[in-house]
């Protein structure tokens, strides 16, 4: 496919390019655009020292570091499995398979709330998982290990389905050469698939991490909130904008959002290597 | 997808193992939560259940979110058709800015979604004596709930189809203009056959999404029984009033609609292969 050169104008044969893009940019700017501004516009109306006492609050201070920790460490159990199950729906063969690969995608079409109630009733003590980890003397409903699991279920589909395209349009005449010449099936995994996966791996966890840092559906529930252990950040939102304190609900949705925003650069970087993976040209 | 990637009965013990780890994690995380609902569900029998599911603010509940979830998905059915032609049909500048700013709302959080919409509508809002003095209510009401719900689901059309057309590129569409086709042509006999899966995949993605949504919409809802609870606040009122029962029956049903989505967008995939 070769690519238009940049700036080379060429005459427009195919209609509707005004129409489009009027229609684009004008739904584009009433839906997301001019709530994005409003927003910056309150952001710009607080004061340096304002939005700083606000974030810097322990308790907000202390949400930030939940909302981080728990996210990273699901979406790195999320990078793992997501590969796994990718893999094991892709190259093998076994009864019940088809239900897997259909219902993978539950945590899409599950309303978060449903998701939340229900993983907190089967991990709080009297449910299946609950009970089983109690014996162990583990709690995982209303403690960090919570807020964990429902990012999980939340993130996994996002891993999966950014991995198996790649693998499913993976050339195996290279795996057959490097097995040829005598590379074990460990060797041909991280040497030969693994950094063609890489990519997708990177913006299926990133996905799942940027997302598992605003959830709050599935999270509330199940966390318990209590404040400096299990207080997530988008919740401190919640709690603020029910106390009318615009201010402070403003000032940390900002960092939340730049947060968002840094994830999604370093994405769209992934992102163009991958492209490039996914239409079969040079990596 | 042609690229047949043979499909092999695990080899030795490292694939039975990865199969193993695979089945497990898909029973703790996704099959056990389904049995949860249902067991929490019926756990008081059949009548309460159906006494939950057919309560009135439930019935009201349900009727608001098919009505929200309609109004979304239309809006952002056309919206997706006319961004997904100018994006993959023409070149421009700027067009990388266009597509970032549209996927914007998938990387934001619901929570600052609803922030977002309670700064530009709420009291503190330049716009709220107008809107005020003019009786329009949109936030704690249902207006602010469509609004939101499009927000989340915004790009969930446009995004789905712009991959499938961007392989596909522009030769055709452009052979058709030559020749003197208008654009309903064009895009009827032309393009839309070859992005018809992915319009309806991600139609299908679209309403899951806009029916579960709660974060946005709790913020913006006001939870007003009756009048502005939508089904999943609706499970959670029940579930904080420790009305546990009734919480995980008024969760089937949308327990049962995800499922019959996943059924609809399986079918799609295995029509859209073969």
């Amino acid at each position: 496919m070769e690519a238009t050169k940049k700036g080379a104008k060429q005459p427009r044969v195919i209609p509707g390019f005004g129409v489009s893009l009027g229609v684009t940019v004008a739904m584009l700017s009433l839906v997301v655009l001019i709530p994005f501004a409003a927003l910056a516009v309150n952001a710009l109306k607080l004061s340096p020292g304002e939005f700083w006492s606000v974030i810097t609050q322990d308790r907000v201070l202390s949400s930030f570091a939940v909302s981080l920790e728990t996210s990273a460490v699901a979406a790195c159990v999320n990078m793992v499995m997501g590969l796994i199950l990718a893999w094991v729906l892709v190259r093998y063969d076994f009864p019940g398979k088809k239900v897997m690969n259909g219902m993978i995608e539950l945590p899409f079409a599950l309303p978060t709330a449903v998701a939340g109630i229900s993983l907190t009733s089967l991990t709080s003590e009297n449910g299946a998982i609950g009970k089983f980890f109690a014996m162990f003397g583990i709690r995982i409903a209303y403690t960090k290990a919570g807020i964990v699991f429902a990012l999980i279920f939340v993130g996994i589909p996002f891993v999966v389905r950014a991995v198996m395209p790649v693998l499913e349009k993976f050339d195996s005449s290279f795996e057959e050469a490097a097995s040829v010449m005598g590379a074990t099936r460990v060797g041909i995994f991280f040497k030969v698939i693994l950094p063609e996966l890489l990519p997708s791996l990177l913006t299926g966890t990133g996905l799942a991490f940027g997302r598992g840092l605003g959830e709050y559906g599935s999270v509330v529930f199940i966390a318990g909130n209590k404040p400096y252990e299990t207080e997530i950040a988008p919740l401190i939102i919640m709690s603020k904008l029910q106390q009318f304190d615009y201010t402070a609900a403003c000032s940390i949705g900002l960092v939340m959002l730049l947060a968002s925003f840094l994830l999604l650069f370093l994405m769209n970087l992934v992102q163009v290597r991958n492209t490039k993976i996914l239409r079969g040209g040079e990596a | 997808m042609e690229n047949e990637t043979e499909l092999r009965k695990p080899k030795g013990a490292g694939g039975y193992v990865l199969i193993a780890v695979s089945a497990i994690f898909f029973f703790v995380f996704l099959i056990l939560p389904l049995v949860t609902v249902f067991q929490n569900a019926f756990s008081d029998g059949m009548l309460p259940y159906f006494k939950a599911v057919m309560d009135v603010y439930t019935r009201k509940a349900t009727l608001l979110t098919l009505e929200v979830t309609a109004i979304a998905l239309c809006v952002n059915t056309v919206f997706g058709l006319f961004a997904v032609w100018a994006v993959t049909k023409f070149q421009f500048q700027g067009k990388r800015i266009l597509t970032t700013l549209i996927d914007l709302p998938v990387s934001v959080s619901p929570v600052i979604a609803g922030l977002m919409y309670i700064l530009l509508y709420g009291r503190t809002s330049p716009l709220y004596p107008w809107l005020k003095s003019h009786s329009i209510h949109i936030v704690f009401a249902v207006p602010a709930i469509v609004i939101a719900t499009i927000f989340v689901t915004f790009p969930y059309v446009f995004r789905e189809i712009v991959p499938v057309l961007e392989t596909e590129g522009t030769d055709e569409e452009e052979a058709a203009a030559i020749m003197g086709a208008n654009w309903w042509t064009i895009f009827s006999r032309v393009t839309f056959p070859h992005m018809k899966w992915a319009f309806f995949y991600g139609i299908v993605l679209c309403t899951a999404r806009a029916m579960g949504e709660f974060g946005a919409v709790s913020i913006l809802s006001g939870h007003l029984r009756g009048l502005t609870n939508t089904l999943p606040l609706h499970v959670e009122i029940l579930f904080n009033e420790f009305n546990s029962q009734a919480a995980f029956a008024v969760s089937s049903i949308l327990v049962i609609i995800a499922i019959g989505i996943l059924i609809v967008r399986s079918l799609l995939e295995a029509r859209a292969k073969g």
